[in-house]
């Protein structure tokens, strides 16, 4: 760890981190610290343990063992209802968008104020909220639509701003540039950046699209079998001589 | 001693589904019993199920009531007791033929409507995702689906019912002759409380059964389309396939509590 990390307040931090699937192990001894406002990206190759250790990290898998704290709390000892509350605290872009393809564009950004809306004492009115969430993304003709209306960008878009509509101070993006055509990755990966500035948030991407991590990243960790192989900024790892990481940046 | 194996796999791999869905069914219960209740999903899903099945349900209903006249009444004719048709015909249809032949229905359209939903909502991630805003999809999802058809397939029963007696009163009419009044008077003179009340019962149980099956094929569907289109094909099978199970132990129960 860098001297200036040092001094930065950790939003989430991952120990020690195991997870095995019979004898496969996919995650060894994985470390990772998020700090508040940062981009931090992880990549590797398919099958490295990428999605593993988000799913992890949101309680969607359980970890053999290790510890995942996020805002000081240790999601592998919540009960079910304080994990539920820690993750209004995360945004999650999925890798195909998953939006509820039986709701409206309106009604998936509603889905997640309608638990919690009251609990956070969130003031604004529903419609408002949505409407606002639409508009950061450039998007608000959409209110209406169903998810088979939209494009693949729209789609992401739309997913991103149900990602960010309970205002989380941690945004994870799982290959977000992923089966989009080059510019809608493009205009994908600039919002991802104009949403850091305008929200404040701290920015987990899982990628393996170079472009992306190059424009996004203020830290990029490569993960390769299952352990965090090297830490460092795009021009430290693109520079660097290792094979196994020229691989990734050549 | 390959086809002993294979046997002892199958064997094991049944019960272990078994166990699997009794855990399902458990967890579906705990969940009903706990607030908060998803009530607004809870209506949407008995509209759908309820409303959407309709249709269905009143045609095959009439076909049954209209084909089972037909083909009895050479029969009761030869012995010439055609004016026992209506009560025949609607302890046959309210005891047993109309529930399981609608609940048959209903497993076909409704089970595998359920699991192919929840299948490609799992493929989809977007139950991952619905976990992750902080929502529990088991109770968004299968508690209102379960629920629903529990609730609703009894209604559905007693409306199928209605129509196959309409459908044999038609026949009756045009064939012998014999007045609408004339017959439903003869249906409600032969149909007895011991006769609805353990067909309303056990129609409970078999929507509890196409809803806890769908849903729970849909739950654990594999990955992939293919995975969709095999939890919603399981999905109808096994649930005709528990549907008689179930038939079977509401008769033998209602031989020793109900007089037949």
């Amino acid at each position: 760890m860098t001297e200036s990390n040092t001094h930065r307040e950790v939003i989430l931090e991952i120990s020690n981190l195991q997870k095995s699937f019979g004898s496969n192990k996919v995650l060894d001894n994985f470390n990772l610290r998020l700090f508040r406002g940062e981009n931090l990206v992880v990549m590797g190759k398919s099958g490295s343990g990428k999605s593993v250790m988000v799913k992890c990290l949101v309680g969607l898998m359980e970890p053999n063992s290790g510890r995942i704290t996020i805002n000081n709390k240790d999601i592998t000892s919540l009960n079910q209802e304080s994990l539920d509350i820690l993750r209004t605290e995360i945004g999650f872009l999925f890798q195909g968008s998953a939006l509820y393809d039986s709701m409206t564009v309106r009604e998936n950004l509603e889905f997640p104020l309608r638990k919690h809306k009251k609990r956070l004492q969130i003031n604004e009115t529903t419609e408002h909220l949505v409407q606002q969430a639409l508009k950061s993304v450039g998007l608000s003709s959409a209110l209406d639509l169903m998810p088979s209306e939209l494009s693949g960008g729209m789609k992401r878009r739309v997913a991103l701003a149900r990602a960010l509509i309970l205002n989380p101070s941690i945004i994870i993006y799982d290959e977000p540039t992923t089966g989009l055509d080059p510019i809608t990755a493009k205009e994908i990966i600039a919002l991802m950046k104009s949403i850091q500035s305008s929200y404040g948030t701290s920015a987990l991407i899982i990628t393996h699209d170079v472009d992306c991590a190059r424009v996004v990243a203020d830290r990029i960790i490569l993960l390769i079998k299952g352990k965090n192989y090297i830490e460092g900024s795009f021009q430290e790892l693109s520079s660097s001589t290792d094979l196994q990481v020229r691989a990734f940046f050549k | 001693m390959a086809s002993s194996i294979n046997i002892a796999d199958k064997t094991y791999n049944a019960l272990v589904e078994i166990g699997d869905m009794t855990f399902f069914a458990k967890r579906y219960f705990k969940s009903v019993g706990s607030a908060p209740i998803e009530w607004e999903e809870l209506w949407r899903q008995c509209y759908l199920v309820g409303n959407r099945s309709l249709l269905l349900v009143a045609v095959t209903g009439f076909i049954l009531g209209l084909v089972f006249t037909l083909q009895s009444r050479p029969t009761l004719s030869e012995f010439g007791a055609v004016s026992w048709m209506p009560s025949m015909v609607s302890i046959s249809i309210v005891r047993e033929i109309g529930p399981v032949i609608t609940a048959l229905v209903c497993a076909g359209k409704i089970s595998s409507g359920i699991g192919a939903e929840i299948g490609s909502m799992r493929v989809t991630e977007q139950i991952d995702a619905m976990e992750v805003s902080g929502t529990n999809p088991f109770k968004y999802l299968v508690m209102t689906r379960v629920t629903a058809t529990t609730l609703m397939l009894p209604l559905l029963i007693i409306f199928g019912d209605a129509v196959a007696l309409f459908g044999s009163a038609l026949v009756e009419y045009l064939k012998g002759g014999v007045s609408f009044v004339l017959y439903f008077n003869k249906v409600f003179d032969a149909i007895t409380f011991n006769d609805l009340l353990p067909a309303t019962i056990k129609s409970f149980f078999f929507g509890f059964v196409i809803g806890l099956i769908g849903c729970y094929k849909g739950y654990y569907c594999e990955k992939g389309t293919a995975g969709v289109g095999k939890a919603s094909n399981s999905a109808v099978v096994y649930a005709s396939m528990i549907l008689f199970v179930v038939d079977f132990i509401a008769v033998f129960i209602s031989d020793i509590f109900f007089e037949i």
